[in-house]
């Protein structure tokens, strides 16, 4: 049962996957192993993302279907929560002056359903925001995401940042969205350009060592 | 864009064909033409010197033959200068929004610094007061939401419209508006919920008069009036700079701004992350909507070009680029409500300049079926050469020189690379060099290298 639900789960099969996530929860099952088989299911949809197979509305659904999951599954948990081993930790976040959200959001999936630790800061984020976040997880990578010119100036600024907090000597720091390309991220004095949520994962396993 | 002084029009002012019948019975091409006279010889313009008046004539005629695939004598060039001219005028965004004569002297500076073929008057610059007036909830700009110094207004993305709502939306758009939307996006109208619908006047009918003396229903048309009065001042300065902007010689592009159906529904109504579920959950109904909002949008930018007598439209394409959705989901949810809406237009003898933002590199031989000459494309990221390939001898080509370049390269590379434009994309005719996007500040000296680069490479012989 496992592998089918799995499979329903990656091919988006709202009606299927909620039914069946029902009989497994009335049969009894290790709530934790519906979560991890859902969790298998996301890998897939990433992986088709990657490969161009789905698109951001299959990512959205997916999101959507796995929020639902979670939820029937959720009041059976026992409490004891059991960490899943992260790849390694990323603090992302859209720069000061930009309040888009989109593909900070795909790169966050696509970050997290390759096992990483992903902290998100969400919009419009402040550098010296970036800067305590970046003292706080202790995270090697930054991503940040503009979608807007005026970005282009908020990326140099973080940078200059996490610079003068004399930790940018410990951050790789990746750049994307929008207008953003290898000239600003010249400018910005960041280390990557990614031109989509899948070379954010490339470069994230790159820099931390993860194959 | 500001209404100008009324004046008789070959066209029904009303947008509705029926009330003209000599109109009606031109076809598309007669309607073109008609129009393309009109922009060419604008009634009531009084140039400023006879020189302008050449020039006006040049310009117009340069963008209308590049946009009907001909060679004008050279390459014409829209700059990117959309909100550029408050920071070029050493202001910033937040202190036009609110002072229009700092407003005024700001695009004016623009204007008369740089030859530029066309013009884009400050219309695209909202009155801060207008929408503070009514409590505006769909945007954040500099100063309400932004940071003061922020050069952009953005769109805040929520589920304005909810998932179940689309039958309400589909039976009546208007009632839809008026008691669900605007109460939503306008935190002024909130009361505007507690309205009847205004079908509800019929007979004596008491009852449907009395939420309108609610006093927080009052307030609400209140605060619309005070949006009206204070847009009524904007407008008129920046009606202002447009007549001083004409009489110099210098003629608008943009005659007004459509939306493909998807777009309106997901962008400001539903939002990206709803329409995406709708894509999986309720498809009939969105693609009920996007026909119904079809007729809505092409009727609004009908009204729209009427009033400019400018024949040409932008339509910024925002959801069907090539990272939002599969080509098929394009060509299921995108592609029919839009071509619609293209076609609407075309049909009314206007020429949409479609804006392709993000890429349409896996859309190209989809977009290819629109007639010859028929509209323009405007790209931001796509692979311009092969868009030339692929189009060329279908539609005009216009961009794309990237913002990024604009804003961090030196004059000489900006040169450099709208040379190359103009080589491959101007090879005999149907092409206009513009930038991906609009830029907010950078040097000026970029903006002239691209004026530098049609005059000396663009020439056709």
């Amino acid at each position: 049962m496992p592998e089918s639900y799995v499979n329903l789960l990656a091919d988006l099969k709202e009606d299927e996957v909620l039914k069946l996530t029902k009989k497994r929860i009335d049969s009894g099952e290790d709530p934790m192993k519906i979560l991890e088989d859902s969790r298998k299911g996301m890998e897939i949809v990433g992986k088709r993302f990657a490969d161009g197979e789905y698109f951001l509305p299959e990512l959205v659904f997916s999101g959507e279907l796995l929020k639902q999951v979670t939820a029937m599954v959720k009041p059976h948990m026992s409490g004891k929560a059991t960490q899943v081993k992260k790849a390694g930790k990323v603090v992302i976040g859209t720069v000061a002056g930009d309040i888009h959200d989109i593909g900070l959001n795909i790169v966050d999936f696509m970050l997290d359903v390759n096992g990483f630790d992903v902290t998100n800061l969400g919009v419009d984020v402040p550098a010296d925001k970036f800067v305590k976040a970046m003292k706080d997880t202790k995270a090697p990578v930054l991503g940040l995401s503009g979608f807007l010119t005026p970005a282009f100036d908020a990326m140099k600024e973080t940078v200059e940042a996490l610079e003068k907090a004399g930790i940018r000597k410990n951050v790789k720091i990746m750049i994307g969205g929008g207008q953003m390309d290898d000239e600003v991220r010249k400018y910005a004095k960041a280390d990557a350009f990614g031109k989509d949520a899948m070379a954010a994962v490339s470069l994230a396993k790159k820099w931390i060592g993860v194959n | 864009m500001a209404r100008m002084p009324w004046r008789p029009c070959p066209w029904p002012r009303s947008g509705s064909v029926s009330t003209n019948m000599a109109w009606a019975g031109l076809s598309p091409e007669e309607k073109r033409s008609e129009r393309f006279k009109r922009w060419l010889s604008p009634p009531a313009v009084k140039f400023s010197s006879p020189q302008a008046g050449k020039l006006y004539k040049d310009r117009v005629t340069r963008f209308a033959k590049a946009l009907q695939l001909q060679k004008p004598d050279r390459v014409p060039c829209i700059l990117p200068a959309g909100l550029y001219a408050a920071t070029y005028a050493g202001t910033n965004l937040h202190t036009v929004m609110y002072d229009y004569d700092e407003m005024k002297r700001a695009w004016l500076k623009l204007l008369h610094d740089f030859e530029a073929d066309t013009y884009i008057p400050p219309a695209l610059v909202p009155s801060g007061r207008a929408l503070e007036a009514v409590d505006y909830k769909l945007y954040k700009w500099p100063g309400h939401g932004l940071s003061t110094n922020t050069l952009s207004y953005q769109a805040v993305e929520a589920e304005w419209m909810k998932p179940d709502e689309y039958d309400a939306l589909i039976n009546d758009p208007s009632d839809f508006w008026l008691r669900t939307y605007m109460p939503r996006v306008f935190g002024a109208l909130k009361a505007f919920g507690q309205l009847p619908p205004l079908t509800s006047f019929e007979e004596i009918a008491t009852m449907s008069f009395l939420s309108f003396g609610l006093p927080e229903v009052q307030a609400g048309f209140q605060a619309l009036l005070e949006a009206g009065r204070e847009t009524l001042r904007w407008a008129a300065v920046v009606g202002e700079v447009s007549q001083v902007a004409l009489q110099a010689g210098y003629p608008g592009i943009m005659g007004g701004l459509a939306k493909a159906p998807f777009d309106t529904l997901g962008d400001t109504l539903r939002g990206t992350q709803g329409i995406m579920m709708d894509m999986f959950q309720r498809p009939d109904k969105l693609h009920a909507a996007m026909d119904r909002i079809a007729p809505l949008a092409i009727a609004g930018a009908i009204n729209g070009v009427n009033a400019a007598n400018v024949p040409v439209i932008f339509m910024p394409l925002h959801k069907g680029a090539d990272t939002f959705m599969s080509r098929k989901q394009y060509e299921t949810f995108y592609w029919p409500s839009f071509k619609k809406v293209v076609m609407a237009l075309v049909n009314e003898g206007i020429l949409p300049i479609l804006f392709a933002e993000g890429s349409y590199n896996d859309r190209l031989d989809i977009i290819k079926e629109l007639p010859r000459g028929a509209v323009a494309w405007y790209f931001d990221k796509t692979d311009i050469f092969r868009a030339k390939e692929v189009l060329g001898n279908t539609a005009c080509i216009v961009g794309n020189v990237p913002t990024s370049l604009l804003m961090t390269g030196t004059p000489r590379e900006v040169k450099e690379h709208c040379r190359k434009l103009i080589e491959v994309c101007g090879k005999g005719g149907g092409y206009i060099l513009a930038a991906g996007a609009n830029i907010d500040e950078g040097s000026p000296d970029n903006l002239r290298a691209m004026m530098e680069a049609v005059k000396e490479y663009g020439v056709y012989r």
